[in-house]
């Protein structure tokens, strides 16, 4: 954190209600940046930046932001206070696999929320940054899309896209100042899996994904972080099984 | 939704109960209309079944966010969810510190008002809920109600052990502070009645506990060692420690005890020579101020990750009762001759409280002796004698650690303010609806 010069440097956290959203806002409050959170659910935004302000005293505006409405994004841009120097988007929708393999509005909003919505954001904001000449954009996508599972391929699918847009602006703005980073969470604890047996050295908390996020981000400047580095062997394992045998295991 | 097995802090018992995580304020009400026999639960640090619902538990760590700070008035708006450590973190370094604190920060606001927690500092400050300025409850009906102190609903709150509604968040009066250092003197007592003479004097300390070795017998018996503390200001950081940093270092690496250790880890020659080495070690360093971190000082097991795991699979029974002041002295040397003899409490805590707060707080002006214990069946009976000197005392036991009191020990103990308490249930149709397997057990 000695890297980062506070006061003046500005976070857009796009996907501000969710429980990584809100411990990677704290993570760079705490950090001395100024954070913006950008939601739908307002109410719940609201809440969030309370939290941040009464932590540390440090006003917290809130915009809203639906991230299925893309033909809203370039007014979302222009209408910011001031262009950020890093945008993290942490927007995700889990889904449920069974009603996606039916209901196709269901299965579209799951790619909508978690593919076609934060790259066409992140794509934006890349363009802004390219002409800056600085700025950085992190997308948290998932170990879910390095191969698809029967149990959620729909989310997998959406997840790979993502992880492979990020790439390509990546590899395209490497030479341009801007720096692209991918979060791969794995398991999380958050308020939603609280109770459930999750295997522990697997899962991590999500003040622990804010901080590998951060950490890549700002302070390493990382390309692709698996927040338990485990996840990246586990993953390894994973896409080396060959397709005839893959199809046959129950994932 | 999902129907699991839970525990206290202790292990022992566990429950199958329906756990609803609560992810906002507005998921509360409609679970009150739609249940009966909830209860909420914070952080699972009470040790028995306190927070063990009857059918239904309600997680409301996921109301951890905080509300408002006013750095003129130190009053922090808060939900309920939110950890003591939380508060810690973000207010330490902005000079502020809850006005009182358990022996662990890993517990809910929430949970720190329904069990009336006490502190180092209870005979001067009282409890965790004199030091509010509201809370806000969700009433059995889900209906939200905000109280304040002199109201009948809020007294029965602090320390109602939940079973009043579910606490949505409150506003907590945080106290100032100048540094997170402490200014210890430890003081060396080579018997009870010099340990209690010595909490005695250090009444006017802003805190003291003593650490009492609970296996020391014959004329040692009750030898302690006491621990009195300040806060330390500016001046005395200038004075004893020119060089430290206003906010101690923060402790890297806590241990954490990874699996269950074997029964006999914990028996009397360990546990007595741990407590011959401790006690000489003490003694050495009795005598001049010290400075000791925030954190040392107020939350020793909170070092140790997952400490609960050392008594073995079979989980572990905590003893802590309060005996009034006037009989303190004779009921005490009878509970460490049964103790010494018996079986050996790692961890043996004596402190003198003040008056209880809320209807049902644990805190009445006399000692209070914690002691922990494996669950095995020769400790449950030795417990089951505990209760039969404090009961013949005049005392009573913590509802946060217990598991296994009788319903007579709990009558002789809180009997004219559990019958007012009761009736206060029946008033707010609380009564069996909101329920948890402590006020099952006791017929709360």
């Amino acid at each position: 954190m000695t890297q980062s010069s506070p006061t003046h440097k500005v976070m857009l956290l796009v996907g501000a209600t969710s429980d990584i959203g809100h411990a990677t806002a704290l993570a760079y409050v705490e950090a001395g940046w100024d954070v913006i959170l950008a939601a739908r659910d307002a109410a719940g935004a609201a809440r969030n930046a309370a939290d941040l302000t009464a932590r540390t005293g440090r006003p917290v505006p809130v915009v809203a932001l639906d991230i299925t409405d893309t033909a809203a994004f370039p007014a979302f841009v222009r209408d910011l206070p001031r262009l950020p120097d890093t945008v993290v988007s942490v927007v995700g929708l889990l889904g449920d696999q069974a009603r996606a393999q039916s209901d196709l509005a269901d299965a579209a909003l799951v790619m909508r929320s978690n593919f076609e919505g934060p790259a066409l954001l992140l794509g934006l904001f890349a363009e802004h940054f390219a002409a800056r000449g600085s700025g950085t954009l992190v997308g948290v996508s998932s170990v879910a899309g390095e191969r698809g599972r029967a149990s959620n391929y729909v989310y997998g699918a959406a997840k790979a896209g993502f992880t492979a847009f990020l790439s390509g602006l990546r590899n395209r703005l490497a030479a341009r100042g801007v720096h692209v980073l991918t979060v791969k969470p794995g398991f999380v604890r958050t308020r939603m899996t609280a109770g459930m047996p999750l295997p522990k050295p697997l899962t991590a908390e999500a003040a622990e994904v804010a901080a590998a996020l951060f950490r890549g981000a700002e302070v390493t400047r990382r390309d692709v972080v698996y927040v338990r580095p485990v996840w990246a062997l586990v993953m390894m394992v994973i896409r080396a099984i060959p397709e005839p045998v893959f199809k046959r295991l129950k994932l | 939704m999902s129907t699991q097995e839970l525990a206290g802090w202790g292990r022992t018992p566990r429950r199958a109960t329906r756990l609803l995580a609560v992810r906002a304020p507005g998921d509360v009400a409609p679970i009150h209309r739609a249940e009966t026999g909830f209860i909420a639960r914070g952080n699972g640090r009470a040790y028995g079944d306190a927070a063990l619902g009857c059918t239904t538990t309600l997680a409301l760590r996921g109301l951890d966010r905080m509300i408002a700070f006013d750095p003129e008035t130190g009053h922090l708006a808060v939900e309920a969810g939110v950890l003591l450590a939380d508060i810690v973190d973000a207010f330490l370094p902005r000079g502020f510190f809850p006005a009182v604190v358990p022996g662990t920060r890993f517990v809910t606001v929430g949970g720190a008002i329904a069990a009336d927690v006490h502190g180092k500092n209870h005979h001067g400050a009282g409890g965790f809920g004199a030091h509010l300025r509201d809370l806000t409850l969700a009433l059995p009906d889900g209906t939200a109600r905000t109280c304040e102190p002199g109201s009948d609903l809020f007294a029965a709150t602090i320390g109602g052990m939940g079973l009043t509604g579910t606490i949505l968040r409150a506003t907590l009066i945080l106290r100032r502070i100048e540094t997170g250092w402490i200014r210890q003197r430890t003081i060396a007592a080579p018997d009870l009645d010099a340990a209690l003479a010595a909490l005695e004097a250090a009444d006017r300390s802003t805190y003291a506990v003593a650490w009492i070795d609970g296996l020391a017998r014959g004329s040692a018996q009750g030898r302690a060692l006491i621990y009195r503390g300040e806060h330390a200001t500016l001046a005395d950081l200038a004075d004893l420690a020119p060089d430290a940093p206003h906010l101690p270092p923060a402790r890297r690496g806590a241990l954490t005890v990874p699996f269950d250790l074997p029964a006999l880890t914990l028996n009397r020659w360990s546990v007595g020579a741990f407590n011959a080495l401790y006690y000489a070690r003490g003694r050495a360093g009795a005598g001049p101020d010290r400075l000791v971190g925030w954190a040392p000082y107020f939350f020793p097991l909170d070092g140790i990750r997952d400490w609960n795991r050392i008594y073995g699979a079979g989980g572990f029974l905590q003893h802590q009762c309060v005996i009034p002041k006037a009989r303190s002295r004779d009921a005490l040397a009878a509970i460490l001759d049964r103790v010494s003899h018996a079986a050996p409490s790692f961890l043996a805590v004596l402190k003198l409280l003040g008056p209880g707060g809320g209807l049902m707080s644990f805190p009445l002006p006399g000692y209070t002796l914690a002691l922990d214990f494996p669950a095995n069946p020769a400790n449950r009976a030795l417990l089951d004698s505990l209760d039969a000197i404090v009961r013949a005392a005049g005392g009573r036991l913590y509802l946060a650690k217990d598991a296994r009191q009788s319903r007579d020990t709990f009558e002789a103990g809180y009997g004219a303010a559990a019958t007012r308490f009761r009736a206060l249930r029946r008033e707010i149709d609380a009564d069996g609806r909101i329920a948890s397997a402590l006020s099952r057990r006791l017929g709360l």
